[in-house]
């Protein structure tokens, strides 16, 4: 494998599991909070998406974006005050097959609003063939919008749950809920903006996304798969283990097609996840120990 | 008093029931299953309005030999299931004479065996060449075969001087199908498939898979099999990559959106089609050429929306029927025999002649080959 072909493997890996790593810290801020895996998430992605490619035929890009982004984040809140808020200490099981039927509603309707045919924002920067050269490598700066957003995300997520009072109590709320009732904070609400919260973050990276993957009514799923394996493989609840998990993820799956045909890359990533859950299921990055006084 | 009046009404009943038959006398009962809604509504939405359009000119013409038809159009939203109870329910309920459709493959191999049985004329829109190979007496198809379009791709990378290909497909049955034609005849040409490669068809991203083709220096062009979105994808991360050679699409990129989708990467993309896109260019001489303008001229003007090839397969079935129609009537066994004995009729896809051993009656002449040029389809003259 040349120099070249290293780096430019490299690049595309990093690319995918940056997209994954998204996804898993919305599942994330959801798990922490509530304990609840939230399988619609995936489609928290494709709404911002499409809901800023629908808007754009009326405004500008950054007015289109951000209008996505808030109206998701409202679909996401909506979501949990019609369907998870009134339930009564609801079983895992019981919450996943909600999750799962709440997905499946979502792209129903998507397909019924949008139909079934592919659309994507326009590139930031340039158009579909603009390259940069960053040394060896040839990329689309769309990619690297895809970085920097996401890296700000992430930078700003671990500001907000470490600095901000909004944040702490979402932590005290992960951390005992009940001790968290008691100094008076409403966890019914924590659960709702956390629920807006992960829907945000999904948006934004779909839009972000969306110039090079395109959206579609079903996209979400793929990546809701790919961003829950990404957050077992880092522990799950662990943010910034589902960054490193998934950046590591990506690359796999990149540099696997030098030696595997192309038709298994998906089934590798499957393959990772079903190990991790047998050998190790808090992840590579979470505490066995922290993991065995979980619930879950 | 009141019995007069009784008799009155009854009198009046009985005539009107007699009268009845005469009225439903004159209407024909076509049947169609598309898939209008769900994710093959590219197809299915297409076809199902164009069958309408000529259903709707031939009645405003006063039908086929006095009689008018009446379209039943079934959504199977690409879902086999359905297909196979609307294909039930049209032979045997509605008693239809003809069904036309379906949209995909899939669900035409399902009810390939009913309309067999229920010996009632199927034309499908669905592309796989196992629909009628082996034939079956009552079952044709309108689109072209795959092996057409790679032969034709071949043919054309012979004139260039290319021998070393990689291939890459998608997944779906559409893909690996192609995958599996351009593989297998690719040694008549005397080309040789470096790497073939099946992706995900809902890959979002192919970049490394264009790495780790760029970086075998004989390959001198790329064929890729698949539907949207990874018909765009893999253009723009070759093209994003700096890699200039070559890219040849399949038959499945026949819609100006896919052009659009892939924007600047689209430019120079070579792939065979039905006639339909380039119709302006055509020479007036060409037997297609007047029925592809004014298919284009009203679907266009009907639907608002940009005539497609895919709508063009609908188009054919239900004129192909149409004149079946026009020799067999309303009988099934003569409509059949009526099919199997067109020559030489002009439709989108090309131009047909059918036989007991060929109901699809297409060859490759029903191909040009095509290319984009600012982000329009034009003929393609070879660079």
């Amino acid at each position: 494998m040349t120099a070249d072909l290293f780096f430019q493997y490299l690049f595309a890996g990093i690319t995918y599991g940056i997209m994954y790593a998204i996804v898993a810290i919305g599942f994330n801020i959801i798990y922490n909070t509530t304990g609840i895996i939230n399988f619609a998430q995936g489609e928290f992605v494709m709404l911002g998406g499409m809901i800023a490619i629908s808007l754009f035929h009326f405004v500008p890009l950054p007015l289109a974006i951000a209008a996505g982004v808030v109206i998701t984040m409202l679909v996401g809140a909506l979501i949990e005050m019609l369907f998870i808020r009134w339930l009564d200490n609801p079983s895992v099981l019981r919450m996943i097959i909600i999750t799962i039927g709440l997905s499946i509603l979502i792209r129903e309707a998507a397909l019924h609003i949008w139909g079934e045919s592919i659309r994507s924002l326009p590139y930031f920067y340039g158009n579909e063939i603009t390259t940069i050269t960053l040394g060896p490598v040839r990329i689309s700066p769309q990619v690297l919008w895809v970085l920097g957003v996401c890296g700000i995300v992430v930078l700003l997520l671990s500001v907000f749950f470490k600095v901000t009072p909004l944040g702490r109590e979402m932590r005290a709320c992960a951390a005992n809920r009940r001790a968290a009732i008691l100094c008076g904070i409403n966890a019914r609400n924590m659960v709702t903006f956390s629920f807006m919260l992960s829907a945000g973050i999904g948006a934004l990276a779909g839009c972000v996304m969306s110039p090079i993957t395109y959206t579609q009514y079903d996209s979400g799923t793929p990546l809701a798969i790919k961003g829950f394996t990404v957050a077992i493989l880092g522990g799950l609840g662990n943010s910034m283990g589902a960054v490193a998990a998934g950046i590591l993820l990506g690359i796999i799956e990149a540099y696997s097609i030098s030696f595997v045909p192309l038709a298994f890359q998906d089934a590798i990533s499957i393959t990772i996840l079903l190990i991790i859950l047998f050998v190790r299921p808090h992840g590579l990055f979470g505490s066995g120990e922290a993991a065995r006084l979980k619930e879950f | 008093m009141k019995a007069k009046l009784k008799n009155i009404v009854l009198a009046a009943a009985a005539v009107c029931l007699l009268a009845a038959p005469a009225i439903q006398a004159g209407t024909i009962k076509v049947g169609a299953i598309f898939a209008v809604t769900g994710p093959a509504s590219f197809l299915g939405g297409p076809e199902a309005r164009s069958a309408q359009m000529v259903v709707d000119e031939i009645n405003r013409k006063g039908g086929i030999n006095g009689d008018t038809i009446e379209l039943i159009i079934k959504d199977s939203g690409a879902s086999p299931e359905k297909a196979i109870s609307f294909a039930r329910q049209l032979i045997e309920e509605d008693k239809v004479l003809a069904i036309i459709g379906p949209s995909t493959s899939g669900e035409s191999m399902k009810i390939k065996k009913i309309a067999e049985q229920g010996r009632t004329p199927l034309i499908s829109c669905g592309a796989a060449e196992v629909i009628v190979n082996p034939v079956a007496r009552y079952v044709f198809k309108t689109p072209q075969k795959d092996s057409f379009a790679v032969r034709k791709i071949y043919g054309e990378m012979n004139r260039l001087g290319i021998r070393k290909i990689a291939v890459v497909a998608g997944n779906t049955g559409f893909g690996k199908a192609g995958k599996g034609q351009l593989v297998k005849i690719a040694p008549e040409f005397g080309i040789e498939v470096v790497d073939a490669e099946t992706y995900d068809k809902k890959a979002t991203d192919l970049s490394a898979l264009v790495a780790k083709l760029m970086a075998n220096k004989e390959i001198q062009a790329v064929v890729n099999w698949s539907i949207v979105p990874a018909q765009a994808i893999i253009a723009k991360n070759m093209r994003q990559a700096g890699w200039k050679v070559p890219l040849f699409q399949s038959h499945g990129f026949g819609n100006i959106k896919y052009v659009q989708a892939a924007g600047a990467a689209a430019e120079g993309i070579i792939f065979p089609a039905g006639r339909l896109l380039v119709a302006e260019a055509l020479p007036d001489s060409d037997p297609q050429k007047k029925l592809l303008l004014k298919y284009k001229h009203d679907y266009e003007s009907k639907y608002h929306e940009a005539a497609s090839t895919f709508g063009g397969h609908g188009y054919d079935a239900m004129t192909i029927l149409a004149a079946a129609i026009e020799k067999g009537g309303n009988d099934r066994d003569k409509v059949r025999d009526a099919i199997e004995g067109l020559k030489n009729f002009p439709g989108t896809g090309g131009v047909f002649s059918f036989s007991p051993e060929d109901h699809n009656g297409l060859d490759i002449s029903s191909f040009v080959m095509l290319t984009v040029k600012d982000g329009k389809f034009v003929l393609y003259d070879g660079r």
